[in-house]
């Protein structure tokens, strides 16, 4: 690995004034997951790397404000899997971080890191994307607050200016909790990307939030607001329809090696009757049991 | 240019003050500087599994993390599992059952094992092979080494207190057999 120093701030101003040089001078270190293996093979060449661990502003909690349940900057994706908070009211988002990598890479990987990697194929992405997550920044001109639609540009590429860190992520509280389900579809079980990830949300109003990854530049999120998709009743043939509607923007690259366009578009199909299937089925479970 | 940083971590229960590259991985120096090479270097991005050790008793891939975010960490590596001359129970059980084939996978197997052991000293079948799902075994032993670590689990808990020892941050977390996920994925 080409060499670069290594800087461990433990005050968050200290790392922005770092970082705020730009990316050719210095990245950001959470898990490493990502970082570790582009520096490796030579795509980023910082001259620092800086370890965010070690802010004091920046912490692993997960706390319920009332308003939103925040998610701070260093929470790996074995902490979202394990919190039981985020399994009953966010249930899509465990799911999506339950199938990140293998255990050693969820033991690392932070959620914050996922989504500032902006991989199209992130499996968290479609859930804060259908749960209207905001991500909570700081930079060298202060704070300030992104809604998960507008932090995405495309492979790689966030609306983060220079010098600015994700601090947490924050998960609105709502008073009806949605019925919602991530699904994916990889290669192999186990260790994979994912050649189609997914988060479906069904809400009690019948409106039902999509969002899809790995079928273009950016994780891309849907709105049902026909019932169409909510209603049990409806048929599959009626539900395919209203998906040819709304993935008309699903774009796969033709390069991938994990899949083909015409696969992972006719999966998106397939996954898409499953999650809502599932959700609606979730939705009416929760009812249940409040 | 070559950043040197003075580091402390216990290895192994032993504690190592030495200088670092700034650049290098926890798996280059284990390997490189300690000489512990029974921790492997194999595809060097997190897929499998062959460098797993232990870092504060969380399971990690050591070839992405930086030798100086170990910095204060108590680290496990295939070599401090044995205690006393006598091999631990998860090791043995691996020879027991033929899970050893080539060998090269089989440290970072044992160390993921021994992760999924502390914070499921009993795990179904679905959970051993997601707890190691982590790890590839080229030779494609995976049926045995599975039997292994059931054999392993099964043992008496006074068998080795450090398989017994429960981990804080174990989530508590459900098969993925169970989850939807697992309905669309290949089989």
């Amino acid at each position: 690995m080409r060499a670069f120093a290594y800087e461990r701030p433990t005050r968050l101003d200290d790392a922005i004034a770092l970082l705020a040089s730009g990316e050719a001078e210095a990245r950001p270190l959470a898990g490493g997951t990502d970082l570790i293996i582009r520096l490796r093979d030579g795509t980023i060449r910082p001259q620092t790397v800086v370890d965010i661990k070690g802010l004091a502003e920046l912490d692993g909690d997960i706390r319920d404000d009332g308003e939103y349940l925040r998610i701070g900057a260093r929470t790996v994706m074995t902490d979202i899997m394990g919190d039981e908070r985020i399994w009953h009211d966010y249930q899509a988002l465990a799911e999506g971080a339950a199938v990140v990598g293998s255990a050693q890479i969820r033991n690392r990987a932070t959620l914050a890191g996922n989504i500032c990697n902006a991989s199209p194929a992130a499996d968290t992405a479609p859930a804060l994307l259908v749960y209207g997550a905001v991500v909570a920044v700081a930079g060298p001109a202060g704070t300030r607050r992104i809604p998960i639609d507008d932090f995405f540009v495309s492979s790689g590429v966030t609306t983060l200016a220079a010098g600015e860190l994700v601090t947490s992520i924050e998960l609105p509280r709502s008073p009806i909790r949605p019925g919602a389900v991530h699904v994916r579809r990889t290669r192999r079980r186990g260790h994979d990307l994912a050649s189609v990830t997914l988060a479906c949300a069904v809400l009690a109003d019948g409106t039902t939030r999509l969002s899809y990854g790995s079928l273009g530049p950016r994780p891309v999120l849907v709105v049902d607001e026909t019932g169409v998709l909510a209603d049990p009743a409806a048929p599959d043939g009626a539900k395919m329809r209203r998906f040819e509607e709304l993935f008309v923007g699903a774009s796969p690259s033709a390069r991938s090696m994990r899949a083909s366009p015409e696969y992972r578009l006719a999966m998106l199909q397939v996954l898409g009757i499953r999650a809502v299937s599932t959700a609606i089925a979730r939705l009416a479970d929760g009812k249940g049991r409040a | 240019m070559t950043t040197s940083r003075q580091i402390e971590m216990t290895v192994n229960g032993r504690t190592r003050s030495m200088a670092i590259a700034a650049h290098h991985t926890l798996l280059e120096v284990l390997r490189d500087d300690l000489g512990l090479t029974g921790t492997k270097e194999c595809c060097l991005v997190g897929e499998c599994g062959a460098c797993t050790v232990l870092v504060d008793e969380v399971s990690v891939d050591s070839c992405l993390v930086l030798a100086a975010e170990a910095d204060g960490a108590c680290v496990t590596t295939v070599e401090g599992l044995a205690v006393g001359g006598r091999l631990h129970p998860l090791q043995q059980a691996f020879l027991d059952t033929g899970a050893v084939q080539c060998g090269f996978c089989i440290p970072g197997q044992l160390i993921a094992a021994r992760a999924l052991l502390a914070r499921s000293p009993h795990p179904s079948r679905a959970e051993i092979e997601e707890g190691l799902a982590g790890n590839l075994c080229r030779c494609a032993g995976y049926e045995q080494i599975i039997e292994a670590v059931l054999a392993a689990a099964a043992l008496d808990e006074t068998g080795d207190r450090a398989v017994a020892d429960g981990d804080a941050h174990a989530p508590a977390m459900g098969d993925r057999a169970s989850t939807p996920n697992a309905d669309v994925a290949p089989q």
